[in-house]
């Protein structure tokens, strides 16, 4: 399983085995990491599963939705490296994948 | 030690587990269900799940170490039975009393039956928790007949996800247009067409009459006319569990009654959340809502309110559905006499309705239109005045409409 790492605001770091095809939201919620709220369970219908990706990794990620660019259009604390947490798939490519949560996702 | 018992394992009660503990309630917590499973998600029942794109492990809301670390008590598969408000007990099948000192009900509602006759045939299907897809989807089987009675959110999110999965599709809808009790005229028009284009047989105005079939479901009689199915999905809509607290003497109307702290009157040591309860909007209207918003709103202002530290609930509601590859999104509260106001072309699959008045907007319902739909939310919970002409032009982008 590829691992991810996620980074509180606090600086705070986690790993977590995340299983192919889940996304990267599911696996922050389903290790208990802290940061990521994803009300609308990753239907991309509530924008509170924000994180920034780690530059590196920005160009690896496949491309945003045009519902995923107008959702985090509204986000708060948004950065040129902000994504929608729940609509990044975890694949083989993304093992090592470092993603930082936002100060509040709301 | 004090303690909080949850009774309902659903999208409040693990909200409001998560909440108490963040927010430092270090007394003891024990969470009632009466399924047995853990908290899960819903929403991907009638989608992903069915589908079979979602599988069950990923409905979960939290993973079993979260409750452990919550020290949460997870009493699965005990329906609650009774409460003794005097003695703070709360009473549970085949599993004791269990004492309390606060208590949020969180009992979410069940579905409303179809009583007509045949409703007891095998191949007749409801919706509500993993256990009834489990029992469904084995007859999804491409070239299957099935007739989807109710055309609500529910019946038409299932009749999309079968017509992808090949199945022969019609809905029988009583009223004279679908999701009628959610969405506008607009909206509801624009899905039908959809729904159409998908394949799927739409039969307004008609009130299926009765099912038929020798030991299992063959048919059912609709506008005077047998129809031949395979199988059948019912989703006329829900109903709010409220009976243990109506039983226990607690003000119950079509939800258990609250204030905006999510409290109910007349006794400091229960609150309730989510689906079962009825409060009043900030714009005065007495409701029951059936989303995931509110379930985790109120299960957060139940916690703050048990904790000592009540917020008055203020958040405009709002709500999704996914249809084939249409995302409807819908903010605030429409009321009767809104004057509509349409941005877009519904012929383009992207397109919202704004719920005007007095000046603000009220409501909107988005079609894959997030920026509408996030912007109205935002002018919705403001309460900014908006000009219709301004909102009705595309021309100006979302941003700057207010
Ligand atoms: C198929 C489907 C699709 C949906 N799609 C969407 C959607 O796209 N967007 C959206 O916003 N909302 C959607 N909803 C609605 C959303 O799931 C609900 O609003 C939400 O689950 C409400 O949460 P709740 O905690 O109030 O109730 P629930 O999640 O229903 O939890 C209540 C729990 O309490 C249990 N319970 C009841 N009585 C007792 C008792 N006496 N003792 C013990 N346990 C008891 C129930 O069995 C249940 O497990 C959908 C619902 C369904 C069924
Ligand atoms: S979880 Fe709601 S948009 Fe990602």
């Amino acid at each position: 399983m590829p691992k991810i790492k996620y980074i509180e605001h606090s600086g705070r770091e986690h790993e977590a085995d995340v299983p192919v095809g889940w996304s990267v939201m599911e696996g922050a919620v389903k290790n208990l990491i802290p940061g990521i709220d994803a009300d609308c369970g990753g239907a991309c219908a509530c924008a509170t599963c924000q994180v920034y990706v780690d530059p590196a990794w920005l160009s690896k990620l496949p491309p945003k939705s045009d519902m995923e660019e107008t959702m985090l259009d509204f986000a708060q604390e948004l950065r040129p490296n902000s994504r929608l947490s729940c609509q990044i798939k975890v694949t083989p490519e993304l093992a090592g994948l470092i993603v930082q949560m936002p100060k509040s996702q709301h | 030690m004090e303690r909080i018992v949850i009774i309902g394992a659903g999208q409040a009660g693990a909200q409001a587990v998560a909440t108490l503990r963040a927010e430092g309630w270090d007394g003891s917590l024990a969470l009632v269900g009466d399924e047995p499973f853990a908290p899960y998600q819903r929403p991907p029942l009638s989608k992903a799940y069915l589908s079979g794109a979602m599988e069950r492990e990923r409905l979960f809301l939290k993973a079993r170490e979260f409750y452990r670390e919550a020290r949460c008590e997870l009493l699965l598969g005990h329906p609650a039975t009774a409460i003794d408000r005097i003695a703070k007990r709360v009473h549970l099948k085949d599993k004791g009393e269990l004492p309390y000192d606060k208590l949020l009900l969180a009992t979410g509602t069940r579905v409303r039956r179809c009583l007509i006759p045949g409703s007891e045939l095998p191949g007749i299907f409801y919706l509500r928790g993993i256990a009834d897809v489990d029992a469904m989807r084995p007859h999804f089987a491409t070239g299957a007949r099935l007739a989807v009675v109710g055309g609500g959110y529910i019946g038409l999110e299932v009749a999309a996800v079968a017509r992808k999965l090949g199945l022969e599709v019609t809905v029988f809808e009583a009223m004279d247009r679908v999701m009628a009790r959610a969405v506008s005229h607009p909206v509801s028009d624009f899905f039908a067409r959809i729904h159409q284009a998908g394949g799927v047989r739409l039969h307004l105005k008609m009130p299926v009459q009765a099912f038929e079939g020798k030991g299992r479901l063959e048919a059912l009689r609709a506008g005077g006319e047998r129809h031949e199915f395979d199988l059948t999905l019912i989703g006329i809509g829900v109903e709010p569990n409220v009976e243990l607290a109506k039983d226990a003497g607690l003000p119950c109307d079509d939800g258990i009654v609250v204030d905006d702290h999510c409290r109910c009157a007349g006794d400091l040591s229960v609150f309730a959340a989510g689906d079962c309860t009825q409060h009043t909007t900030r714009d005065g209207r007495s409701v029951r809502l059936e989303c995931v918003q509110n379930a985790i709103d109120q299960a957060k202002h139940a916690a703050f309110a048990m904790l000592g530290k009540p917020i008055s609930y203020r958040e405009v509601p709002w709500f999704w559905s996914d249809q084939y590859d249409l995302k409807l999104q819908i903010a605030g509260l429409a009321w009767p006499g809104d004057r509509l106001v349409m941005r877009g072309d519904p012929d383009s699959r992207k397109f919202a309705v704004f719920h005007l008045r007095n000046g603000v907007i009220g409501a909107v319902e988005a079609v894959n239109a997030a920026p509408e739909y996030l912007m109205g939310r935002k002018l919705i919970s403001d309460g900014t005045v908006v000009s219709p002409e301004r909102l009705a032009d595309t021309s100006v982008p979302m941003k700057n409409i207010a």
